[in-house]
């Protein structure tokens, strides 16, 4: 209990200073000021929903295969957190945009991916909630899961052959990329603390699935126990 | 029994039934047509507008109705334990879930047929000149369609508010669908027509992933 709260309290330092980092340390990009320093977050959002999609993505396979609940736990986990950190994604890049490009959205192939993708996840959840039977919501909801999944890559490239405006990645983008060496420190202190939030948050969310079918489990133990007993013994008036 | 063999079998059952009833296709065209004449109202009908926001139209008008005519599906296999018993049949569970696709792509393909000469009499855009790559990119994008469609209907058939899950899970999964069938359309519609051969491609990418997927995944859509 100690080392969890100690871990917190670690990684609540590192989100703080990863903060001050990219408001105050990091310096000024030359054309686009101080809006340019929601990159640092917008970044790291973009970089923990993918990951955190892909976990979900793996869980349901892995579901699939193994039929072993913990895997739909992962998964529902995982889309939670992969949402969260998309929505961050979403808001970040018209905050950025409106300045920057004038507009606050355009139909570009990445920001309709990421909004598909959204949209998509949304609905894995959506469809979650309105599926009774545990096991039937595991199976079902995994299927859709990798349906989802699969559809990304399309949606990317459908939007690919249209028109691209979103800025190409600066990092390992080939010829003419990369960034100043202090911003690209600040940077991976960010995605380090973006990563930091999210880790737990996934693994806090695992736990609390899992407590929650144990206790479905137990409770129909009970009920089942107790119709037993009921019917073993003595009817009044018998 | 193989798979062609059973599919064929649970297709002419669900053609016979739908010979019988006639409830889904009627609904489905009128639907359909409904939703093509209030689209005259979003931009001003000239054949040049229509050249450009027809495609998107048509499309729109398919996806939606797909959506309420693929729910029944395999939701009226509920009552009375149908689906009990068509699962205890022997045969293989993508015979059981192909056939089901191939009804509904033909249900689908009559709907379009149907208002397709309709659409370009209202909107004064001329066919007749593309008509068989017109033919080819519908066959193509509908069969795109029916392919998610019915899985998602054997997935939304066992959830609550059904009716309204199966267009929520549908639509933002076939935006690429709908962006590669408009662009193709569109190529056909322009002056000169030409067909896109990049999307065209698309579309057959598309078809063959989840159709592999469905193959690979049917046995969980059509377990207990």
């Amino acid at each position: 209990m100690k080392r969890r709260i100690a871990i917190r309290a670690l990684l609540a330092a590192l989100i703080v200073s990863a903060g001050y980092a990219a408001l105050f340390i990091a310096p000024d990009e030359r054309t686009m000021h101080a809006v340019q320093r929601i990159f640092y977050f917008h970044l790291a959002a973009w970089m923990t929903s993918f990951t955190a999609f892909f976990i979900a993505f793996i869980a349901c396979i892995a579901y699939l295969g193994t039929r072993r609940l913990k895997w739909d736990c992962l998964a529902v986990a995982a889309a939670e957190v992969g949402v969260i950190c998309c929505t961050i994604g979403l808001v970040t890049g018209p905050l950025w945009a409106r300045p920057v490009w004038g507009i606050w959205w355009t139909w570009d192939a990445r920001l309709t991916t990421t909004f598909i993708l959204w949209l998509l996840y949304i609905s894995y959840l959506l469809l979650r909630g309105l599926l009774e039977d545990p096991e039937r919501r595991a199976t079902l909801s995994a299927v859709f899961g990798v349906f989802a999944f699969l559809d990304v890559p399309l949606v990317y490239m459908s939007n690919r052959l249209w028109r691209t405006q979103h800025p190409q990645p600066v990092i390992l983008g080939g010829n003419g990329s990369g960034v100043d060496p202090l911003m690209g420190k600040v940077l991976l202190v960010c995605v380090i603390a973006m990563f930091g939030a999210m880790i737990p948050v996934l693994v806090d969310r695992y736990r609390l699935e899992r407590l929650r079918h144990e206790l479905d489990e137990l409770r129909l133990a009970v009920e089942s126990r107790a119709a037993a007993a009921e019917s073993l013994s003595p009817k009044g008036g018998l | 029994m193989t798979t062609a063999r059973a599919a064929a079998i649970l297709l002419a059952k669900e053609l016979r039934l739908e010979f019988r009833a006639r409830e889904l296709l009627n609904a489905t065209v009128i639907f359909s047509l409904t939703v093509i004449v209030l689209f005259s109202y979003a931009f001003d009908p000239t054949a040049e507008e229509s050249r450009h926001y027809g495609p998107g139209l048509l499309w729109i008008a398919f996806l939606f109705a797909a959506s309420l005519m693929l729910h029944p599906s395999f939701a009226r296999e509920q009552s009375n334990g149908a689906l009990d018993a068509l699962r205890m049949a022997p045969v293989s569970s993508f015979a059981l879930l192909l056939g089901k696709m191939l009804a509904n792509f033909i249900f689908l393909a009559v709907t379009e047929a149907i208002l397709l000469p309709v659409f370009a009499v209202l909107y004064h855009v001329s066919l007749l000149g593309v008509l068989g790559p017109l033919i080819l990119v519908f066959v193509l994008g509908t069969a795109g369609l029916t392919i998610v469609g019915t899985v998602f209907s054997a997935i939304s058939a066992h959830a609550r508010m059904r009716e309204l899950l199966l267009p929520l899970l549908l639509f933002p999964i076939l935006a690429p669908l709908l962006v590669a069938a408009v662009e193709a359309t569109a190529s056909l519609l322009a002056d000169p027509p030409a067909l896109d051969w990049a999307w065209t491609a698309f579309l057959v990418g598309f078809d063959v992933i989840f159709l592999t997927a469905a193959w690979l995944l049917c046995d969980f859509l059509i377990e207990e």
